[in-house]
Formats: structure tokens, sequence, C-alpha cells
């Protein structure tokens, strides 16, 4: 296990090798790696031209990409990514996982497909033990897209914009269906803030405090005519919302399944009623319907779920009853007889290839927007701690051993050279903000490099430094790669 | 200390000595790029024989495990809290109480009627009692640990030596009966010069193996009758032939943990003469095929230990480690660990626990070390003396010699090398004679037998009664408080037991007790003999099942505890 992580975290300590990279490089690395695989002949020539399309242009792409090069733009010692790439060129099997790392940059998408590009070169996609794994932080993030909660897709990673796609639906639901994909999240505040979006029903999220540059966030929330929050805590966008629906939890006050980072969909089941006024999400939205002027009749989760079946292939052999038998199944499972599929890809080994060839997307790298300079020298990325989640909506709500609290996290070199201690109040900049927090030192942090959580919104919000330059590709913000200013407050 | 959730931070100290030892074994913190690469997860967990070397070089930086320490170690090897937790706390000299400096005070059975003064003189300054120190023949004994800086053996021991820290300067005494065969070149050569050791004789054994082949040694030895010198008395040819005809990785142990009360041949060896202690293994590796070679060193031996680092250090660069050794084809390396005070580790099966970084308990036998030993690999482990012997029978010179330990009431103490089969009063004699009238003789050890002082006409060899065991003679005379040392045994066994097997952890705490009340004038002799009856019988090793021989010899002999009825 090779961990490629800013930080020395306690993950880190638990992979064999650990390449400490400078934030926002991570294409660079990526194609470093390609280049030294291709140029010691590791690469899979026959999966490439029996799988692929484009190798002679990436091939091209990553030929500047020396190990010097790479140790240059990374910072990573070239040895150390050199055996990185030997070691991942030679595998037997190999799989790539990643999260937020790669995907919160306005590269995001870049960043994947430079990943995508590793397996293609070596074959580490589509075979038992190999793939590509993108993990996710909660369970059923995976599962959430497959519903349709994309601007572009229905059930089943079916399209909006196709016909037959859509007249399913239609035919179906017996309605006409917008065609025109929506907007994505990034998308929706611009629109806010332009005033084509007047009114926002919010179901589980809090973009108050979770949102890039969140000051801008509440501004444009505050703006709308009107906002509806469906909610399990009185979050800090529900205290904005002139309706708020207290909804049940998904974990052990809900019938349904979730669907894990391998599409696996397993069953959850209830096991105590919700508190007070609050109810299922499937009668929330059933009553919303009925009080709309629609006859809905009331829903059981299972009912739901069979009618799903029908419409996406992926899911049509999932009955609750083979979920409960099989401990869950792994989509595509067309039919009640289809075993559920291990992995994806695997076409591209049949013989003749099944479909068309997997193309190879060359991909430049490009430094982070926010540029270091002698007003903002200090990078700062944003993450997660092991028992905090997102904005603490759930996570603050109960004690944990290690938890440490909201903190700015210096190197021991930043911290002597600002001359801030442990416990010491600072102030931290950026182009867009201000905040203050406690100092902690971190030994697994280098000079240059500091680390904040977004865990604790209410105490320190982070996201007043940060950037909402986002991704055009995937629509993500730049939560990662934030130039700061970090000064003692007296 | 809450070992789920250990929050503390290692001290740059504590980090940097942490961080010499792991980066010299390959599992670097990106040493030469800050921040950058580090090695962990599995590759680390697969060095868990590090835990120990690691624990060692937190004590010897600052003197004690501390919270913050012990996470870090924990975190660069992948080890949960609560094992090594384990682990540290298995040993005596790691203690989780913060200390600057210690100084360990040897109160056993040669050095125990001067332990009381010297510690009176001591006042002021942490002073642990300490079971033998291995230093007998210049008794008193003491260890002074100064962390960042030294240990030091102080013998003889004064409160003024000791307070400054004053190494021992005297060299222990040899003596021999007839031919010097294992002693030969102690005081004669230069032990920190590969070139002198040469130019004695040294590494012709190796050469004459090399050019002769593994099977023409091993007939040698077999022939010889060589057998273990560390009390068991195996065969020696059988443990190298069953391992030379073993497939796979194999291992070659040198058991130098030297710690049965009264022995101090192994560490005179090593001291004086580490080049054969080194061709005596790389002889071992060469007859087996083993490639991997561990020395095992009681921690209280520093000087041994720098001796046999220092010599295995000139030989790899003389090219008699390493790549093809000596010309001869063959690959051979040796790792020296340091023991931390356990005598249990001089238990095979328990001292390879101990190099594994696991607790240093026993292990049931089968499987044998021939066939799961270090690792899980064929293992031969042998003591010090058997391998110096190996390199001496290779020359054809007499096998027949054997060590012995002398201390205690003789006029001069000291290291004595002698035919097999010598009777004690021999070596008495060789010794100069005792001085004042001999009340008794322990003979092999805490583990051994007493002999009466009008009975020393027994001989000792392989298989004789009382038996060998390691060869230590210690002489009491009419002066000694035999009550008192009987005690002091029974207590350093109660110390010992490792508490693995009931017998033992249970036994040696109720032998101690039975013997306090009989001192008492309780009749408790049937309860000792039950007690003894148990320990043998029924403990899963060598220390439960001698840890009541010396006491019954002792009651047979009505050295203790009136006439025997």
């Amino acid at each position: 296990m090779y961990a490629v992580d800013p930080r020395q975290t306690s993950s880190t300590a638990w992979a064999d090798h650990w390449l400490g990279i400078d934030v926002g490089s991570d294409i660079a690395l990526a194609n470093t790696i390609a280049r030294e695989i291709i140029a010691q002949g590791l690469h899979d020539e026959s999966f490439i031209e029996h799988a692929t399309s484009g190798f002679d242009e990436y091939q091209e792409s990553v030929e500047p990409w020396t190990l010097e090069e790479g140790e240059r733009v990374t910072g990573v010692p070239a040895a150390a990514i050199q055996d990185l790439a030997h070691a991942y060129g030679k595998a037997e099997t190999a799989q790539l996982l990643w999260t937020l790392g790669i995907t919160e940059h306005y590269t995001a998408a870049d960043n994947v497909f430079s990943l995508i590009n590793l397996a293609l070169l070596t074959g580490h996609v589509g075979r038992y033990g190999s793939g590509l794994v993108p993990l996710r932080g909660q369970n059923n993030v995976q599962g959430g897209g497959d519903m349709g909660a994309l601007p572009n897709k229905l059930p089943g990673g079916q399209d909006v914009t196709d016909d037959k796609h859509r007249g399913k639906f239609e035919a179906e639901w017996g309605v006409k269906l917008n065609p025109k994909p929506g907007w994505h999240l990034a998308q929706m505040f611009d629109a806010m803030e332009r005033g084509d979006l007047h009114s926002l029903y919010i179901i589980g999220e809090n973009p108050v405090q979770s949102e890039a540059d969140g000051a801008r966030a509440r501004r444009v929330l505050e703006s709308l005519d009107h906002l509806v929050v469906q909610e399990i805590h009185m979050t800090a966008t529900a205290e904005l919302a002139d309706v708020v629906l207290p909804a049940a939890v998904g974990w052990v006050e809900s019938e349904g399944t979730v669907t894990s980072s391998e599409r696996r969909v397993q069953r959850v089941r209830k096991a105590v009623d919700p508190p007070g006024e609050a109810r299922d999400d499937i009668d929330i939205l059933v009553a919303m319907a009925n009080r709309l002027g629609q006859s809905w009749p009331d829903t059981t989760a299972n009912e739901a779920w069979d009618e799903l079946r029908s419409l996406s292939p992926w899911h049509g052999g999932m009955s609750y009853e083979r979920l409960e038998a099989l401990g869950g199944l792994q989509w595509p499972c067309p039919d009640e007889d289809h075993p559920g599929s291990l992995f994806l890809h695997g076409r591209l080994w049949e013989e003749p290839r099944g479909g068309p060839p997997a193309p190879f997307t060359p991909v430049e790298w490009k430094p982070p927007i926010d540029e270091l300079s002698d007003e903002f020298p200090i990078r700062l990325t944003t993450g997660r701690h092991l028992d905090g989640f997102n904005t603490g909506v759930q996570s603050s709500r109960f004690r944990a051993p290690r938890r440490k609290g909201a903190t700015v996290d210096l190197s021991p070199q930043d911290g002597e050279s600002l001359g801030l201690e442990a416990g010491d109040l600072a102030r931290v900049t950026s182009r867009r903000g201000s905040v203050l927090a406690p100092v902690a030192i971190e030994p697994g942090l280098r000079e240059g490099l500091a680390f904040m959580t977004v865990h604790y919104p209410d105490e320190v919000d982070v996201n007043v430094l940060t950037l909402d330059e986002w991704d055009p590709k995937s629509g993500t913000a730049e939560f990662k790669a934030t130039a700061v200013r970090i000064e003692r407050e007296s | 200390m809450d070992l789920r959730h250990l929050t503390a931070q290692p001290s740059d100290a504590e980090r940097a000595a942490v961080d010499r030892l792991l980066t010299a074994e390959g599992l670097g913190n990106g040493d030469d790029t800050p921040g950058r690469t580090a090695v962990g997860g599995r590759t680390a967990a697969d060095r868990r024989d590090l835990l120990l070397p690691a624990f060692h070089a937190l004590n010897d930086a600052i003197g004690w495990i501390s919270e913050g320490g012990l996470g870090y170690v924990c975190e660069r090897l992948s080890v949960p809290p609560a094992e090594a937790y384990g682990v540290a706390g298995f040993y005596d000299q790691f203690t989780f109480e913060e200390r600057i400096e210690v100084v360990r005070v040897c109160d056993d059975i040669v050095c125990g009627p001067f332990a009381d003064q010297l510690i009176a003189g001591l006042d002021g300054i942490e002073v642990e009692r300490s079971p033998c120190l291995g230093r007998c023949e210049q008794a008193p004994v003491a260890f002074v640990h100064q962390p960042g800086f030294r240990r030091t053996e102080v013998a003889p021991a004064t409160p003024q030596a000791v307070l400054e820290h004053e190494a021992t300067s005297t060299t222990t005494h040899i003596g021999v009966i007839g031919d010097s065969v294992l002693l030969a070149r102690v005081g004669q050569v230069d032990p920190e010069s590969l070139e002198s050791y040469r130019a004695a004789g040294g590494y012709q054994a190796l050469q004459r193996a090399i050019d002769e082949g593994a099977d023409a040694v091993l007939d040698r030895i077999e022939a010889a009758r060589l057998r273990g010198r560390g009390g068991a008395s195996f065969p020696a040819a059988a443990k190298w032939g069953a391992v030379a005809g073993a497939g796979g990785d194999k291992i070659v142990v040198c058991n130098a943990d030297e710690s049965e009360p009264g022995t101090f041949k192994d560490r005179v060896l090593m001291e004086e003469d580490p080049f054969a202690v080194l061709e005596g293994m790389t002889l071992a590796a060469f007859v087996t095929g083993a490639e991997r070679g561990f020395l095992y060193v009681r921690g209280e031996y520093p000087l041994a230990e720098r001796r046999m680092v220092g010599a295995i250090e000139e030989a790899r660069a003389a090219g008699l480690l390493g790549d093809d050794v000596a010309g001869g084809g063959f690959s051979f390396d040796v790792e020296v660990r340091r023991g931390a005070g356990a005598y249990i580790c001089g238990e095979e099966t328990s001292l390879f626990n101990s190099v594994e970084g696991l607790r240093g308990e026993p292990r049931a036998k089968p499987p044998f070390p021939t066939q799961e030993g270090l690792f899980g690999l064929p293992t031969v482990v042998n003591n010090v003396e058997t391998l110096v012997g190996a390199v001496a029978i290779t020359m054809d010179q007499d096998g027949g010699t054997k060590l012995f330990a002398l201390s205690g009431a003789v006029a001069e103490p000291g290291l004595y090398e002698a035919p097999l089969g010598v009777t004690v009063a021999a070596l008495i004699e060789a010794a100069g004679g005792s001085t004042g009238d001999i009340q008794a003789v322990l003979v092999g050890g805490a583990a051994g037998k007493f002999l009466r002082g009008d009975d020393l006409d027994k001989t000792l060899d392989h298989g004789s009664e009382p038996p060998l065991g390691s060869g230590a003679v210690v002489v009491f005379n009419t002066d000694t408080d035999m009550e008192q040392i009987v005690d002091r045994i029974a207590r350093f066994f109660r110390d010992e037991s490792c508490g693995k097997c009931v017998p033992c952890r249970v036994g040696t705490i109720r032998q101690v007790e039975a013997l306090e009340r009989l001192a008492d004038g309780s009749d408790e002799g049937e309860t000792l003999d039950d007690l003894a009856a148990v320990l043998r019988d029924a403990s899963i090793c060598g220390l439960g099942q001698l840890a009541a021989e010396a006491v019954q010899s002792a009651l047979d002999l009505d050295l203790i505890g009136g006439e025997r009825g």
C-alpha cells in the first residue's frame, strides 16, 4: 500500500510507503508515473492495443514528465516516484483508491482522468483484484447518484437527454419530463446569485457551512424568496429556512437500501421510531406531492424500490428478498437470475472486446488557482478528522476521546518561525476572508503546509477562507488548495 | 496510560532515537527528505523484531518508556499499543515511571553479602536490587545506566566507584587445568583486532571447513561428541545435522543471554575472544546453510556487546560476513539483539519470542527449534561456549574441556578451563583453595544443586550428579547463612518466572512462602516436596522444572531446615 497525501496522517502510517505530495500536483505525479512505466516497458501493450484508444497522444502528453520534472513539481523525491511507478507497473493486480484529495480541486475531473489513464496503461482495470475505486465519504453517496440525484441523470444512470430513457419514465409516471439537464450545486448558487433561482428545497444538506466561500453561500441563501429545508437537526442552513421539515434519520429510523463504493446495494432497516414530529423521507415527499395536487398513495420503501427495479436495468434483479439472502448485490444486476457484477469494465478483456475502446484522456497539470505569494505564503488544505463528519451536523453531537476541536495545524517549523505554539490563537487570512483559530503543532505537516478541518463551522468557519472556483467538468470547488497568511492574534 | 488512546507526543530526543534505529534498518521516515516519504504499514509491521531494539533506543536515550515514546514506536512499527506495552513491561530494564539515572546493585548469591552495605553508601540516588550481573569473580557488582550517555558495569563496586561511574578496570582471572583450548586466546589477543585474532590462528577453522566441506565439519563435531554448554548438554551435531537437512531459509542463533547466577564464562569469551564466537556462528551457518544469524546478548553485558558488535563490523568489512563469506560461496550475516533483563530469555524459545518482539515467554515443544525456531524457520541455537568449542574441534583440538566459573569463598575467583570429569575439589584447589572452611558448593547456578563441603570429590561432566549445568561453581564457607542463600535462590525464580504456566507462576511464589515459614521453625518438608514435584513435572520450560532443585538439595543435605527425617 502506497499512500499519497500532502500530510503524514495516521492513515499514511498504515501504508508501506508514504509520498508527501505538494497540494494540487496530482496530475504531475500521475503523468510522471506513466512516463516511467512506459520508459521501463512496464505498460501492458496487448491490453492497450485490445481495449484502449488514444495511447499515442497520451504517450506524447506524458513525455515531458521525467522523474526530475515530477520531483520538481510534486516535491516527492524522484526515487520514491520511481519506486511507486515500478510497484504499480509490475503488480499482478493493483487498485487505485481515492477520495476528496483528488476531487476537491478545480481540476477534479482531470485528476481522475490522470488516474484512469494509469489503470488503462497497465491493464489494472476490469479484472478481479484490480480497479479504480473512488472511496465514498458516506455509506450512500454512490446510491444517491444511482437513484438519480444528479442534474443530468434519471435513476439507474439513465440520461435525461436520451428520449428512449426519458420516455420509459414518462410512460411509467404518466407525465412529461424536462429533457434538459438541471443545474449542479455550483451552478445553482450562481443562478441564485443572478436571481434566476429564487426558491429552493434542500434535503439533508448544510450548504451554509459546507460550501466554499461560506460568506457568499449565506448571502445567496438569505436572498431567496423561499427556502424549504428537510433535515434531521436544526442546522445553520435550516435556521435560514421559511419552512423546516423534520425528517427521520436514514440509519435506524428508516427502511430502505444504501449503495457502497463497490456498487453493492444493501438493506437498511428501521429499528426505532423517529422522535417528535420527524417523519420518514418517503412520507414527507408523498405528502408534499399530494399538497401539490397529486394523489399519490402511501408508499412503503419496498414499493418505491420495486418501482425503481422496474425502471433501472442495473437494479432489476435486486429484490429485497435477494438482498437479504445474499447480503447485498452489486449492480449491474438486471434480473433475478443474475448474480450481480463483481467488477465493471470486464468487457475490456473480452474477446472480441465488448463495446467501444476505453479512451486515454491526456491531461495537463495546472497549478492551484490560489497562488502562494509573499502576502499569502502558506498552503492551507482542508480535510477530515477520524471522528468528525463534514460540518459536524451529526458528529459534533457526541463526545469522542480523540477529538481536538477546531484548530489550525502547523508544521513544527512554521510554528517556530511564526512564534506560535500549541494553544495560541492565530489569525488565518486568505484573499477572501479571515478567521481565528487555536494553533496545533503537527509533526505530520512540513514547512509551508497548514491544515484545518471542516467539522466545526460554529467555532471556526474554514470555508470563509476557501475558494469557490469550481471545476467546469465536475462542479467541485477548490477546497483543498488555499493560499493563506497566518499571524499571532494578540 | 490509556492504551487505546495514546495522545502524548514523543519528545525530540525520543523521536530521534527511534528514527535513528529505524532508518538504519531501512524503515526511514524520510530523513533525507523530511516531510516527503516514510515507510510504515505492513512493511513496518513485518519488522516487529525491531520492537525490543526500539525500546532500548528509548531507554538508552532518556532512561524510561514514556507514553509519547511508546506511542511513537507503535506508530512507526504498526504495533498495537497494548501489545507493545505488554512487551516493554515484560523486561526489568524498562520502566514506565520517569527516571533519570538508575544504579542496579547485585544482591544475588555471590554479591548478596555486600549489597546492603553498598546500597547504604549510595544514599540519595535511585537504586534497584538486581539478580546476578554476571561478574561474580569481581564481586560486588553494580550496573549504572546513564540515559543519553552509557551503561557501565562497576566491579568491584564501592560507593565511590559507583558514584563516579567507574568502569571495571580489572580483568577476569583465568586458570587452566591441563590443556587450554577454549581460553587459549583469552588475554593473548587484542579482542578489538581481527588481525590479532588471525595471527593467533583465527578463521583457520572456517577456511578448513570451506576446503573440506560441511559434512567433514559435521563428522568432526559428532566424533568429538560436542554437547551444549548452556546447561542442557544437547549434542550439537544433532542440531546442526537436523537444520542442515531442512529446506528453505534457516537461522543460526547464538544464545549469549548468560543469566544463570554465578555464571560468567560466556561474558569473558565475548569480551576477550569475540571473533572466535563469530567464527563459531559462521561455521554453524556454513554447515547448516543458514544465511541469517542472531546473537542475543544479555542487557547487563555492555562491554561484551560492544566487543561483539565491533567484531561483526570488522568481519563484515573483511568479507568474513556478508555475501560470499571468505570466498567460500555462501552468504551469512549476524545481527546483535540485546536482552533487557529477563532470565527466562535464556530459554531458547523465549529467546525467539523476545527477538520477534513478543513477550519473552517460552513456546511449547515440539516443534523444536530445528523444526520451527526463530521466525518459524529451522534454527540452530547454540551457547557461546559451544560455538567456540566447535571452532576448536574443527581444528582437531580437544573438544573435551569445559569452562567453570568459580566464585565466592575461593582465593582466586575466576574462569577456569578443565577437562570434563574434573572434581569439584580439584577446581577449588586450582582457584587457590577456599577462604575459610567450606560449608557448601552450589554447582550449576540457581538451577543447579548444592554439595556439602565434605563431599567435593564429585566429578563434573555431562550427565553427572550433581548436573554440570552452566559450569558455575559457587563456594560458601562456614560464615555463610545458607538460609539466606536458599531464600535468595527461591526469590530469584519467583521474580523471574514469566507467568505463562501456572505451576511455575504459583509454585515459585509458594516455595518462597514455605521457606519463610521453614525459617520460623515450621515443618514445611512435605509442602516443599509437593511443590518441587509439581514444578518439575508440570512446568513447560526449564525455568520452572529446575526451580526447586537447589532448594531440594539444600534440604536433602540438611543445609537448611535442620536434620531431614
